[in-house]
């Protein structure tokens, strides 16, 4: 039971990364490789504009409002996961 | 790690810009001669970038009374209106500007950034939800980050992305403010305010809009793309800048909302800084006035507007959607707009050189702004320097010869 739980949370977890590796490689027009520890800023080349129109892509993708503020803490892809698995269960 | 360390990349970026030329973000002016004209080293140059949309800057009568103003008053205030007081100018200016619009209260700011600063971080709290179109102003945005509001985005000029946002929250405790631009700054597009504020109306919530680029420009009386679109009824605030069509420097916001006047000691941005010296203030009482009085600025504004619009359109250069004050003139890459904005100053037109990730879309831009103190003979100068460095630099196609039979 409690192994289920986990292995769906990293099921929940995979495809939130993949839609964040879709939204990115959508807003920047070429592919990305988007892991739990991938740094937005360094590794993607990401500037703040291009990070707040994937915020917008994903808030569509998961019908979720992602507020600017809440960015502040988020510097990997697994931090972004999180944030938006957070505001999915807030909703 | 030293404090500069995070900004080199951005200092290798400027130098490089710098090699290639002039500085365009350090242009500087040997004499600024009227409206439309200055001198830069040492040549004659056409000011084609300067927001000054109806010319106001040399008016004579604002000028009298900007100098009246420093002799009997003094050069600043030295200090802020809820420390120092006000001076009646600034009660003038506040009850002028309420009249001009047509609202009940007028609050007038240092700075129009700090007007964004202070009103859109005062307005909404923590709790409260900011809804702005994502190509807004960076003082939108910082004033959005001083606050302690929820802040979204929506797709510029989309109304029914805004609904989506919108009504994606519809359960969500807190109350809504919209915040669009009059005419936005880099490419002159407006807002699609009629459609903006039938959503507001559907969904509920606050709507501003920020008129800097747009007061004395648009509207039959010049109070901007609300009055333009017939919607001033559904605009709760109006922000706008004495800096463009005024001629001076300033900020403001006006409304009808009751206890409107409690941001004079709420709002951070208004209480802790000084107050704009006489000398500004009663320059643009009188420029107020002038806009009122003056139609036909506006008029030569829009005329002038099109003859450049329809001018660089028609050799063949990507202009913006529409026709305004701002003609932005996109360019296919950040050292072609480079050379550009270089081999145009040297022939005498300054205008603005925006790049990413200042600008929509990522694509480096031309941005010039027209004035109602430009002549016909100044416009058709800038499009026959326009038509040739942009046959030389391969921007656009020569034009076709007559084949003479």
């Amino acid at each position: 039971m409690v192994v289920d739980t986990v292995g769906s949370m990293e099921a929940v977890t995979d495809l939130t990364l993949r839609e964040i590796g879709l939204a990115t490689s959508k807003v920047l027009g070429r592919s990305v490789d988007v892991a739990n520890d991938t740094h937005i800023g360094r590794d993607l080349a990401v500037d703040s504009l291009a990070l707040m129109n994937i915020i917008m892509e994903l808030e569509d993708t998961f019908d979720i409002s992602i507020p600017l503020d809440r960015l502040a803490s988020v510097e990997t892809a697994g931090d972004l996961a999180s944030l938006i698995k957070d505001l999915r269960n807030r909703a | 790690m030293g404090l500069f360390d995070k900004h080199l990349a951005y200092r290798d970026a400027y130098n490089a810009i710098r090699q290639a030329g002039a500085d365009p973000f350090s242009v500087r002016f040997d004499a600024v001669v009227s409206p439309t004209e200055g001198v830069i080293n040492g040549k004659r140059t056409i000011l084609l970038g300067t927001n000054n949309y109806l010319g106001l800057t040399f008016d004579e009568q604002a000028i009298a009374s900007s100098v009246k103003a420093v002799q009997e008053r003094g050069t600043g205030t030295t200090g802020s209106r809820i420390a120092n007081g006000s001076f009646e100018a600034h009660v003038e200016l506040e009850e002028a500007l309420a009249k001009f619009y047509k609202r009940k209260h007028a609050m007038v700011f240092t700075t129009g950034y700090q007007a964004n600063l202070g009103v859109l971080s005062t307005l909404v709290g923590r709790g409260d939800h900011l809804i702005l179109d994502a190509d807004s102003h960076a003082s939108i945005y910082d004033g959005a980050r001083l606050g302690h509001a929820e802040v979204i985005r929506f797709r510029h000029n989309d109304p029914d992305d805004l609904y989506k946002r919108l009504r994606r929250m519809k359960d969500v405790p807190g109350e809504r403010l919209i915040v669009v631009e009059g005419i936005y700054s880099m490419i002159g597009d407006t807002a699609p305010l009629k459609e903006i504020a039938a959503v507001k109306r559907e969904l509920g919530g606050y709507l501003l809009v920020d008129e800097a680029h747009s007061m004395g420009v648009l509207g039959e009386h010049g109070r901007g793309l609300a009055e333009a679109a017939g919607v001033e009824a559904d605009v709760d605030f109006v922000v706008g800048t004495f800096s463009k069509s005024l001629g001076a420097i300033g900020g403001f916001c006006v409304s009808d909302m009751d206890d409107f006047d409690v941001m004079r000691v709420t709002c951070r941005p208004y209480m802790f800084t000084a107050s704009l010296p006489p000398a500004v203030v009663s320059s643009t009482v009188t420029a107020l006035r002038r806009l009122e009085e003056q139609p036909e600025l506006r008029h030569k504004l829009m005329a002038n507007a099109r003859r450049l619009y329809d001018g660089l359109s028609g050799m063949g250069f990507v202009t913006g959607p529409t026709s305004s004050p701002i003609v932005a003139i996109t360019m296919p890459d950040t050292e072609r707009a480079i050379g550009m904005w270089n081999a145009l100053l040297q022939n005498g037109v300054y205008l603005n050189l925006a790049l990413p990730p200042a600008t929509p879309d990522s694509r480096p831009l031309l941005r010039t702004s027209v004035s109602a103190a430009h002549t016909d003979e100044q416009i058709d100068q800038v499009l026959a320097v326009f038509a040739e460095l942009g046959v030389a630099m391969g921007l656009i196609e020569a034009p076709l010869q007559r084949v003479s039979a």
